[in-house]
């Protein structure tokens, strides 16, 4: 069957490399922006190469700031969303029960619904409660979002392990705790991580629902948003820019190499 | 199957002694399996059902109350006000201006990614299609609003895209694009036309992996039949991949056409005065603390998102998610 297949067209190919040129040469941009003398226009091509910004970069307390907070909640709200998401992920994968469809459903729904509705339903339950805006507002918002990929993630690899492990270590005589830390946390562990890493990603480039949380708060990506609409700190801006691409590209690439298939939306 | 060994020796160990605590709440757990489900389901499902399906209510619930501009104070009692201002021409112009572009979007995404997603399925090695999804999905994890800014720098006045058609003395050519009504601008960078450029680039990613999972499903012998019975190219295309691919292209276009609809990061950046949805929300909330119209205003993408969801999966879109 294989040898009767022929390569793919000349055409098909020029499209495809096409596509995937469009999804990467923007990022070399940032790149190469990130070295340019030029502090007040995006001037193409650069009148300079510079190091300098580099520096005032580092010496900036609001950029240091932000990068803070986005850290602090990207890390409480993975940790609540891989609680919440292997406890669904088992539930939904051991057994059938009724309503089981109703909660995938609501699953699917913080992913599947415009940002923007998750956004102000959000920021309309914290005014009607008269909650004020704190870390924790957007917490709670992020791990809703964490939890449906740690879900996902959990719930794939449960599915592909199948009962039969478990059923032939609990036959050997281990009870229920010991078949958890022998067979089940082992099969679990590196989906565990690439969901946490892909949580904490997610987490720490939202920005829609962020907006409506945070209050005044500023979270890195809140700090670029301004910076976007109101461009005054070019220089330190691409800076950013650049160094953003670097911590979210090595955890994603380190993700990909513990898990080739889990990687999933 | 070494781990299946520790747990059996784990059991053995203890089953010449007598039962420890640990057996003993595990035989108690293991006969009753509906206290086991309620323990793991019970969190979660309080979670979302409070956090989330909670915020919902208080969204539609919000969308009927109203503000007293005098006071600028919300006031709890239940009015159609807001709904009948979102049928006063600005508002529904901001409605029809974003579905339309989200449809736009959607479909140059099927376009960009169907050819992508072709080659991955269809003659990728196994090693090379593992890289080209890497390639593919690496972008969607890298931050949104730096792959937003990138293009901030690529279509300003000054920045390459103008040096590239000047560099080929295309100026007019970029220039009378430009010039159009709608959507052009004073630069690419402040147009409708960056905008749906932007767009595209940011969701590109969504449409091309459901289609790979659609494609990856046709037999590659459907297709030899049909070669085999005379088709042409064209022909098995229009009869026989495209429409088993097609609950994937449907499948991508939830995710493009709900994330065009949501979005206020790509119209702030890149747009003018026209509003978007997003934009109209994020204004209503922020500068006008009208907190009940922003809500009035989300119901409109949530039921249009509704449609597209029955919609699709009358279509058999869940199966290639």
């Amino acid at each position: 069957m294989r040898s009767r297949r022929r390569g793919a067209s000349l055409g098909l190919k020029l499209a495809a490399v096409g596509a995937l040129l469009f999804l990467h040469l923007p990022m070399a941009v940032v790149v190469l922006y990130a070295f340019t003398t030029d502090d007040s226009t995006f001037r193409f091509p650069l009148p300079g190469l510079t190091t300098q910004w580099f520096a005032v970069a580092w010496g900036r307390p609001d950029v240091w700031a932000a990068l803070w907070l986005s850290v602090q909640v990207a890390l409480v709200a993975t940790l609540i969303a891989i609680v919440l998401g292997s406890l669904a992920a088992a539930a939904v994968s051991r057994s059938r029960f009724f309503g089981r469809d109703a909660l995938s459903f609501l699953l699917v729904l913080p992913l599947a619904l415009p940002g923007i509705v998750s956004a102000i339903a959000l920021r309309s339950a914290l005014g009607l409660m008269q909650i004020p805006f704190s870390s924790w507002t957007i917490i709670i918002g992020h791990a809703t979002f964490c939890t449906v990929i740690v879900y996902n993630n959990v719930l794939a690899r449960f599915r592909r392990m199948g009962p039969s492990q478990m059923e032939a270590s609990m036959d050997l005589g281990a009870n229920s705790f010991q078949t958890f830390r022998h067979i089940v946390l082992p099969h679990l562990a590196t989906a565990l991580v690439a969901g946490a890493v892909l949580a904490f990603a997610l987490s720490f480039d939202e920005i829609i629902v962020t907006t409506f949380t945070a209050g005044q708060q500023q979270t890195l990506p809140i700090w670029m948003f301004n910076q976007l609409t109101k461009p005054r700190q070019r220089p330190v801006t691409n800076v950013v820019a650049l160094f953003v691409i670097a911590i979210t590209t090595i955890p994603i690439l380190l993700a990909n190499r513990i898990t080739r298939d889990t990687i999933e939306r | 199957m070494a781990t299946v060994e520790a747990a059996s020796q784990a059991g053995r160990t203890r089953a010449g002694s007598p039962p420890g605590r640990g057996h003993r709440l595990s035989t108690y757990l293991y006969r009753r399996p509906k206290l086991v489900l309620l323990l793991l389901l019970g969190v979660p499902l309080l979670w979302l059902v409070a956090v989330y399906l909670g915020s919902l209510a208080t969204l539609i619930l919000q969308s009927f109350f109203w503000l007293d501009s005098f006071t600028g104070q919300v006031v709890r009692t239940l009015t159609l006000a807001n709904y009948v201002e979102l049928t006063s021409r600005a508002n529904v112009d901001i409605f029809l201006r974003t579905i339309l572009m989200a449809a736009v979007v959607t479909l140059t995404c099927a376009v960009l990614a169907y050819p992508l997603a072709y080659y991955m399925a269809r003659y990728a090695s196994s090693r090379m299609k593992g890289l080209l999804y890497l390639l593919v999905l690496l972008p969607l994890w890298s931050s949104y609003l730096v792959r937003v800014y990138a293009w901030r720098l690529i279509l300003a006045r000054e920045g390459i895209t103008s040096w590239f058609f000047s560099a080929l003395n295309l100026d007019w050519l970029l220039d009378g694009v430009l010039k159009l009504p709608v959507i052009g601008g004073p630069s690419l960078s402040v147009s409708f036309l960056g905008m749906w450029l932007v767009f595209v680039y940011v969701w590109l990613p969504y449409m091309v992996l459901p289609i790979v999972a659609s494609l990856e499903r046709v037999p590659g012998s459907l297709l030899e039949a049909s070669g085999d019975l005379g088709a042409r190219p064209g022909k098995t295309f229009r009869s026989i991949t495209f429409p088993l691919a097609l609950p994937g292209v449907i499948a991508g276009s939830i995710f493009t056409f709900s994330l065009t609809l949501g979005d206020f990061v790509v119209p702030y950046s890149l747009g003018n005065s026209s509003y978007f949805i997003g934009q109209a929300v994020l204004s209503l909330q922020g500068t006008a603390w009208n907190i009940p119209l922003a809500a009035a205003f989300t119901v409109v993408p949530m039921g249009v998102m509704a449609i597209y969801l029955l919609g699709s999966k009358r279509l058999g879109a869940f199966d290639a998610l």
